[in-house]
This record gives C-alpha cells, sequence and structure tokens, in this order.
C-alpha cells in the first residue's frame, strides 16, 4: 500500500492562486506580524514593579501631564512580537552572507557568553579604578595584541566603529601637523574607496580629492607621487583595496607620502585578509582602524554596536586621544583628563564619553585568544583560499574585470558585463535572495559597472561553498538568458521588491494612529 | 581549530581548482619584506573554550559588579533592572548575527523594529521624528550641534554648565577642527542652574543651545523661556537626555520647545557594560529631518502593495553622498537600539511610568537618609533619581574609601571637573528600582564612617 502523503486530490487541480490566499495572511511557518502600536496598549505591561511609595514629588513643578503614546505588551506577547520579527531576517546563523567588505563571519557563541559575565557587563564606567582592574586588564590585553599584529606604537581603544575610527586617525593626522606648525588642506583618496573615508575627511575639515586607479584596479602611484605637495595633510588608502586585491606598491606609496610631509592612513576594512600573515607598520602605515565587527567578529547585530580601535605610527602616537588604559606595575591606571597632562599633553582630545565598547573587547579578546597565532593565520589563508576559490569557480560565467591581475585576496569582485540586455546586478541579487542567500555587496566599488563583491569568509566549509558557487552560477546563467522571472525576484521572501522612491518621496518615519474613517453620507 | 570548517584536503582540492600549488602563492602581490615568516610572535597559539573562558572568569572575578554591591552611580549611565526576555530575544541569531538591512526583502524584522524604535523614541522625546539610533549619548550631542549648525548656517554654540563634562569634552575636541564655537563653563554647586547666563547669551550668532535634562547634578528645569529665547533669535534648542526612564515622570523636552533632543538611551534596555555600547538616541521636528544623521527607516509598500520596511533618505549618507554627506557615520547601535526597543515594550506606558514613579520614590527617600549624616548637604531643589550631595571634604577620596567598605558609592565630582576647587567636595548619588532600604543604610552609614 502506498501513502498519498501530500493529500491531493484529482478535484484539487494544480491552481496555485487557488491555494494563495489564507485567512490570516500567513503561509505557514512565514508568520505576518503587526506593528506594537497596533496590538499593544498603554495599560498592559510585561513587568511586575512595586507600587512606589508615597514620597512628596521634588521634580521641579514639571510632572509630567500628558500621554507619552508607548504601548506594551505582556510578556508572552512581547516575546512572540520579537520571535516573529526575528523570522523575517536573514542571518550568518542562516547560510552564506558574503557581503563584500562586510566580512560576515560566524560569530563565536564562547564570546557573548563572557561579554556577559557579571564582572564585565554589570560595572560602571565611572566606578573608582581599584574596583574594576579586571576590565581595564582586558582593556590593555587587547591593545597589546592589536599592537602586535599591526606592528604599529600605540592604539586608540575608544573610536565606537570603523567610520568613528577613520575620524579618529584623520584627527590624529591633522594634530601631527598643526603641532609642527604646518597646516594643510588636501586629503586623497582613490576612487574606489568606501564612502565613509571622503565623508570622514570632509567632516574633519578637510577637502578631498580623489586618486585615479590602474586598470589592473590598483592605485596609481604616478598619478599620486604628482599629486603630493604641500597642501596634502594625508592619503587614505584601503589594503587589501575595495576591488579585493593587495597594493603591491604599498611600501612605495608610504614612502612618497612621507617624503611629501604627509600621512598615510589605512583603512583596515579588510584586515581579515592579511591578520597575522602581514603587518602594516611594515608597509609604512601611520594609522589604521580596525573595525572589531570584521576582522574579530563581534556580532553585527543588525547594524552595529561596532568597535573601530585606531592603531598609530610613532609619529601619530602622542596625539591619541583620551582615554588610556596604562600598566603600572601589576596595577592598571585609567588616564582620563585629568591626568593626561603629564605625558599625553599632545592628545587631541576625547572622542565618546567614557572608555569605548567595552563589550566588543571581551568578545574579541575572546575571539584572539581562542585562534592564537597560528589560527588567526590560518584565518587570513581560509578567507583568501575561499575567495579565490569563487573567482575561479565562476570567472567563466561571470566577468572578473580583474581577474588577469592575479589572485584577489579575501573578497572576489564581478561586473554586469555579459548580462542580457536589462538585466543587472540588482537583478541577479534578488534571484539570489530565492536561492536562501543574502546577495554579495552590489554597485561597489564603484569603479567597476554594476560591481559584485564576495566576500566569503573562512568560516564557510567547502560543501557550503559549492552550494552557493552553484546558485550564483544558475542565476548568473539565467541573466545571461534573459529569464524574465529574474526582474520580479525576489518570489519566495517575506516581502518582494519594495518601492524605495516612495518611501524617500513621502517619508513615513513613524506610526501614527490612522485617520477615523468617514461616515459615508 | 573550532571556528575554521576547511580540512587540510578540501584546502589541498580548492587550490588544485584555482591552479596555485600552495597557500603562498595567493600572496604573490604581498612584497616579501612584509611576510611573515611564521605565526605573529609573542602571541600563543590556539586555545580551548575551557582555557579562554577560564582566563576572563579570572579577570571577571577582580571587578566589583554592581549587582554585587550597595550601588549609586550615574553620571550618563544607570543600572535599570532588565527583564529577562530582553537579553533572550537579542540573542535569536536571526537578530545578532544579521547586517545592517540593505536587502530589505529579507531584513523586515531588523527594519520593522526599527520602526517601532524610531516611533518610541520621537514619542518619549516629544518630537516628530527619530532615527534609527547613533553610537551613543554623547556622539549624539556633537552630531546635534553640528546639524544646528546646518539649519541655521551659524556656528556658535552655547552649552549650559549642566551638560555632561565627557559631552563638553567631545564637543570641544570636535570644534577644534570644524572651527565651531562653543560658549561653555563650569557648573556651580548649587541648586541654580545657569539659565540666566545662556538666556543673556543668545544673540544673533547663536546656531543653537544645548542643555541637559535632568542636568549632570541631577536638577530639572523648565527649558520653555530658553526654547522661547532661542527662537525669537533664530536658534535652535538642542535639549540632551542621559537618563530616559526620567521622561516617564516629568515632562519632555519637545513638548517644551527643543528642536533637536538627544541622548543616551542604555537606562532601557542597555546594561553597564563599564561604558560600552550604549545606544544614542535622536529626535527632531518633521521639517529638519533632510539634515539628520544617520540611518532611517521608513514604510512603504512592495509589488504586491503590502507593507514595508526600508532604508530611506540614504541620500544624506556617506554611502551616496561621500564627502557631501550630513555625517560619516555608517554602523549605528542597531542591537542595543532593539534592546531599548524590546524593554520599553515590555514597560508600555504603564509599566514606565510606574518604573520612574518608583525610582523618583527612592531616591528622596535616600536623599532623606543621606542628609541625616554629619556635614552632608543635599544641593539639589529638584531631582529624578540622581542628585547631588555636598560632603564636608573632598569627594573622590570618599568614594574610594567607600570602595574598600565594598559600598559603589556615587561618582564624585573631582573626578568629572578635575582641578575644579568649587565642586572637589561634590558627590553626584543615583537611586534606581534596585536600590534597596538596607543599601542605602548599608551607603549611609559607610558614609558616616569615612566621614568621621
Amino acid at each position: 500500500m502506498t501513502i498519498n502523503a501530500s493529500g491531493w486530490r484529482p478535484e484539487m487541480g494544480d491552481d496555485e492562486a487557488a491555494v494563495a490566499a489564507t485567512y490570516t495572511g500567513n503561509r505557514a511557518l512565514m508568520l505576518e506580524e503587526a506593528l506594537i502600536f497596533e496590538i499593544g496598549d498603554s495599560e498592559t505591561t510585561g513587568v511586575d514593579l512595586a507600587a512606589a511609595p508615597a514620597a512628596v514629588a521634588r521634580l521641579g513643578g514639571l510632572e509630567r501631564n500628558r500621554p507619552i503614546g508607548i504601548p506594551g505588551l505582556s510578556e508572552p506577547e512581547a516575546v512572540r512580537h520579537y520571535t516573529r520579527l526575528s523570522r523575517q531576517n536573514y542571518a550568518i546563523d542562516l547560510g552564506l552572507f558574503p557581503l563584500g567588505s562586510c566580512t560576515m563571519k560566524h560569530n563565536p557563541r564562547l564570546n557573548e557568553k563572557i561579554a556577559r559575565m557579571k564582572g564585565f557587563a554589570d560595572v560602571h564606567p565611572l566606578a573608582p579604578t581599584q574596583s574594576v582592574q579586571g576590565a581595564l586588564a582586558v582593556i590593555h590585553e587587547l591593545a597589546h595584541w592589536l599592537v602586535t599584529l599591526t606592528g604599529m606604537k600605540a592604539v586608540a581603544m575608544s573610536p565606537k566603529a570603523g567610520a568613528h575610527g577613520e575620524l579618529c586617525g584623520i584627527l590624529a593626522i591633522r594634530a601631527a601637523l598643526e603641532a609642527r606648525g604646518d597646516a594643510r588642506s588636501t586629503i586623497l583618496v582613490p576612487e574606489s574607496a568606501h564612502g565613509t573615508n571622503p565623508a570622514t575627511a570632509a567632516f574633519a575639515g578637510y577637502m578631498v580629492e580623489n586618486i585615479p586607479a590602474t586598470a589592473e584596479g590598483r592605485v596609481n602611484l604616478a598619478a599620486l607621487k604628482a599629486r603630493l605637495g604641500s597642501d596634502v595633510a594625508g592619503v587614505m588608502i584601503t589594503n587589501p583595496n575595495t576591488c579585493g586585491l593587495f597594493e603591491r606598491e604599498m611600501k612605495a606609496i608610504s614612502d612618497a607620502v612621507h617624503a611629501a610631509g604627509a600621512f598615510v592612513y589605512c583603512d583596515g576594512a579588510n584586515f581579515n585578509a592579511i591578520v597575522g600573515r602581514v603587518r602594516p607598520g611594515d608597509l609604512g602605515v601611520d594609522a589604521m582602524h580596525i573595525n572589531l565587527h570584521k576582522t574579530f567578529s563581534t556580532p553585527h547585530g543588525g547594524g552595529g554596536p561596532g568597535s573601530g580601535p585606531v592603531v598609530l605610527s610613532e609619529a601619530l602616537a602622542p596625539y591619541a586621544p583620551l582615554p588610556f588604559v596604562e600598566r603600572h606595575g601589576n596595577e592598571f591606571h585609567l588616564v582620563e583628563e585629568e591626568t593626561a597632562g603629564e605625558h599625553h599633553a599632545q592628545s587631541f582630545g576625547r572622542m565618546t564619553a567614557f572608555h569605548g565598547q567595552m563589550g566588543m573587547y571581551t568578545r574579541a579578546l575572546a575571539y584572539i585568544l581562542s585562534h592564537g597565532a597560528d589560527g588567526l593565520r590560518q584565518v587570513a589563508e581560509d578567507a583568501v583560499l575561499n575567495a579565490n576559490y569563487i573567482l575561479r569557480s565562476l570567472d567563466d560565467v561571470l566577468d572578473a574585470p580583474f581577474g588577469a591581475s592575479g589572485p584577489c585576496m579575501h573578497e572576489a569582485l564581478f561586473s554586469d558585463a555579459g548580462l542580457a540586455e536589462g538585466f543587472t546586478t540588482l537583478d541577479i541579487a534578488k534571484a539570489l535572495i530565492d536561492e536562501g542567500y543574502h546577495p554579495m555587496t552590489m554597485y561597489f566599488p564603484l569603479v567597476v559597472h554594476g560591481a559584485m563583491l564576495v566576500e566569503p569568509t573562512e568560516t564557510e566549509s567547502k560543501a557550503a561553498l559549492d552550494q552557493f558557487i552553484g546558485a550564483l552560477r544558475s542565476v548568473s546563467l539565467r541573466a545571461k538568458q534573459g529569464d524574465p522571472g529574474l526582474k520580479t525576484a525576489p518570489h519566495f521572501a517575506p516581502r518582494r521588491r519594495l518601492d524605495e522612491t516612495l518611501a524617500a518621496r513621502k517619508p513615513v518615519l513613524v506610526w501614527k494612529e490612522p485617520e477615523p474613517a468617514v461616515a459615508a453620507e | 581549530m573550532r571556528y575554521l570548517p576547511l580540512t587540510q584536503a578540501d584546502r589541498q582540492a580548492m587550490l588544485g581548482v584555482i591552479g596555485a600549488r600552495s597557500i603562498d602563492d595567493l600572496f604573490v602581490d604581498v612584497p616579501a619584506e612584509a611576510r611573515l615568516a611564521g605565526p605573529i610572535a609573542d602571541l600563543p597559539n590556539h586555545a580551548s573554550e575551557m582555557a579562554v573562558e577560564r582566563h576572563f572568569s579570572a579577570l571577571a572575578r577582580q571587578n566589583m559588579a554592581a549587582a554585587h554591591h550597595p550601588f549609586f552611580l550615574g553620571c550618563g549611565a544607570y543600572k535599570h533592572h532588565i527583564p529577562a526576555s530582553v537579553d533572550h530575544l537579542i540573542q535569536r541569531g536571526e537578530f545578532l548575527t544579521a547586517y545592517t538591512p540593505y536587502q530589505p526583502e529579507i531584513a523586515q524584522g531588523t527594519l520593522q523594529m526599527l520602526f517601532e524604535f524610531q516611533t518610541q523614541v520621537a514619542r518619549l522625546y516629544g518630537c516628530d521624528v527619530a532615527n534609527a539610533s547613533m553610537y551613543d549619548g554623547s556622539t549624539a550631542c556633537w552630531e546635534a550641534i553640528s546639524m544646528a549648525g546646518r539649519v541655521t548656517k551659524r556656528k556658535k554654540a552655547i552649552l549650559s554648565s549642566g551638560l555632561h563634562p565627557h559631552y563638553v569634552s567631545l564637543a570641544r575636541t570636535m570644534a577644534k577642527f570644524t572651527g565651531d564655537a562653543l560658549d561653555t563653563v563650569a557648573p556651580e554647586l548649587s541648586a541654580k542652574t545657569d539659565s540666566d547666563r545662556l538666556l543673556a547669551a543668545i544673540d544673533a550668532e547663536t546656531s543653537c543651545v544645548v542643555v541637559q535634562y535632568p542636568d549632570i547634578l541631577g536638577r530639572i528645569e523648565d527649558l520653555s523661556a530658553i526654547a522661547a529665547k532661542a527662537h525669537e533669535n533664530g536658534a535652535l534648542l538642542v535639549a540632551v537626555v542621559t537618563e530616559p526612564v526620567a521622561l516617564g515622570a516629568i515632562r519632555s523636552p519637545g513638548e517644551m520647545g527643543a528642536d533637536i533632543v538627544v541622548g543616551e538611551g542604555q537606562s532601557i534596555g542597555v546594561g553597564l557594560q563599564f561604558g560600552g555600547p550604549y545606544v544614542g538616541l535622536f529626535a527632531c521636528k518633521e521639517k529638519f529631518v533632510r539634515q539628520m544623521p544617520g540611518r532611517l527607516c521608513g514604510e512603504t509598500v512592495d509589488t504586491e502593495g503590502k507593507r514595508g520596511f526600508v532604508l530611506t533618505l540614504s541620500t544624506r549618507e556617506q554611502h551616496i553622498r561621500r564627502e557631501k554627506a550630513t555625517s560619516n557615520i555608517c554602523t549605528n547601535a542597531g542591537l542595543c537600539a532593539l534592546a531599548f526597543s524590546i524593554h520599553m515594550t515590555l514597560l508600555g506606558e504603564r509599566g514606565l511610568r510606574d518604573l520612574a514613579a518608583l525610582n523618583h520614590a527612592k531616591a528622596a527617600a535616600a536623599a532623606e537618609r543621606l542628609v541625616r549624616v554629619p556635614g552632608v548637604e543635599l544641593v539639589n531643589e529638584s531631582f529624578f533619581n540622581e542628585f547631588t550631595l555636598k560632603l564636608p571634604k573632598e569627594a573622590r577620596p570618599v568614594v574610594r574609601a567607600l570602595a574598600d567598605r565594598k559600598v559603589l558609592g556615587g561618582v564624585s565630582l573631582g573626578r568629572l571637573y578635575p582641578g575644579d576647587p568649587g565642586l572637589e567636595n561634590g558627590l553626584v548619588v543615583a537611586v534606581t528600582e534596585v536600590v534597596t532600604p538596607e543599601d542605602v543604610e548599608a551607603f549611609a552609614s559607610a558614609l558616616e564612617e569615612v566621614l568621621a
């Protein structure tokens, strides 16, 4: 006897539309979820608080006299609301997340456990330093390994994210130049740079000029040398660069920049490709931020928090921002404003309240100690191996504009050349969503038409890579053949393509009560 | 190595596909003199989970956790009870290990949460709109000053003496480079704020007045007169809130006329964490939205007409505008914003009001007890859950002596304003719902002992 496991009967036909609509709008495990403002109310709460003892209000006569408009949910409702929302997200925990330049690698759960130890998670930043020696030791130890891994002189730990770290580095450069009475006006940035680079330089008061790239995707050294002069404060270089290539002439670039009296800023977003194998300090770099949320695997959390310590050369170290942790014998000191005058008189000041992203330091240090010297070297090697495997497994179906320049580093770059008329990188990206993947970085770097930047990271197995390669191959072939199904992808995600133009033209940024319906005459 | 799935056989097979003999072939573009021959010096080789955990446990034990001691620290970071479900939910892998929602079709969870968060923040602050978060309160404060400069096309900001000194210090750092002028003075150990100075200083050159509410000494003051004077002169009022729980008890800055309201959101959902990561809140009037920094989430529809959410107005942002962006900010504090939003949803309006009432009542009771310690005076006339005591001697060594007695007894103004003799006897004391009457008694008797 056979079993009809699907329950299908001949009279049902196979018309998809007939089964498409459900009463709830849900599709089995794909669950719709309303906004808290639509399901909660101002009297419901998910906490039990003791009644406040009667007290004379000492609020300066400013007692709140209007409702706030914040709905509450009971705990079961809240747990369900956020659990349902979570299921509408793609995440590393679900699959390969090849977002180039973002280093979406596995986030070890040991690091989560450590960050939550009471001695780190439940200590106040202004507690007397005698009561937080272990926390200061963590900062000091992480700082030591960051300096060691990069071959630099010092590290400023407090920047809160990569872009904040860039700002730190550029401010250190400006402070160093001003200290020698040499105000300069311009920062040079390669065309392929991350958008944060020019934005940072402008935020710090500099004019920004582009340096062209060579045909093989690297900084044009001759053009750079020709532009250097007494008005140039520094050069911001990403190495490995955003085309996924190592800047072979990095040392020559640094020497030329230094000869012109300027400084070299290195965007460390791509440090994962070289950690444990190359020390930026050996290449003449003066400042480089390290995204702890990339190379050192602190979780991206749906867009932060990040952490962006900045390693500094001997020339820039005196200008590093406050605060610092210093070790005197067995005791750790926190150098804040009051003691800074003694031996940090040239510091350019404070960049944030308190001391930076402690919760990220614990995780990053746990990551470093777990991998160790041999593991970190293996991280870079496997990250580069995985990217080259993808590059060479797909360069017959996708155009690899710098494929002939040699091996890539930790990310593989493709362009939209050769797709059927009217088919774009966006179509490939959206079709990958249907295949169960987060798409690669699209349309960046700007120097490549319809760029697709694929960064697999080292935490993918060969089987996972092979399946991804198969999926991207299939989707690319469909785009070359002009399969119209691609234009309407994704078909199977919680939402179809969203109207971004509408969102920008008539911004709705907060929920408002719907207008009461007007009664018909 | 437990985080690296490739086997030696995989590596060989993959090198074969690539056409490379060894891994070194893939690093051929790195100049030989920059290649390290072997593993980095000094750093030990890989370690087990057990070994790493043991290392950190030993370090964690050297710190005095707030939960284990009578604890009274505030000044921009507060110890509140966080419901257990908050930390559970933010550890859902789909939240924890997601990226910025650049592909909205598969990021509706994060995007809807951000839309709810923006609405919660806007309403709490009494503003029209809020963004999807900033790094923390201090950086949000500078971004607000910077934004006020863009809106008014002026470069002089007047900072209240009650603004957190770290926030002032950060603004000073930035202003050195941007050329903004900052009018700022240290506070006085007095019940009276410097609002008269602010009112007198506002003129046609002023871009904004920045006032913390409640302020660094815990004082609460009506902002309406400052708002009115600022507006008469074409300037903006920026209000800074470092303790959002207060807004469950007192009027929002938006109601009193603030144009931009920013602050620290740590109190709701995010632990102390020795100072970070925290979450910066940023809200303003609708007419300024295109000058706002940071990410914004907006509502839209998909091709089938279903409601959905996307990141929007990104033409303000660095990845599109490059050197013309409103800010260089890229990452925000997504996971901390989520924690804030979940905790706020669990509280709801009623819970937040009850929590605020409880904080205020406990603080008032603690203030009454502490002023009975001989020589101790209460500086404030008004406060929410934090007030300033004037001790008969320098407070900084007193705090250290209290810590020796296992009491974490507030923040000395000497630490925040080193070298200011007028402030060195000041001690800022925060009292939240986690403080018990026994804690207050322990604090009072230890203080009496130290002052004797």
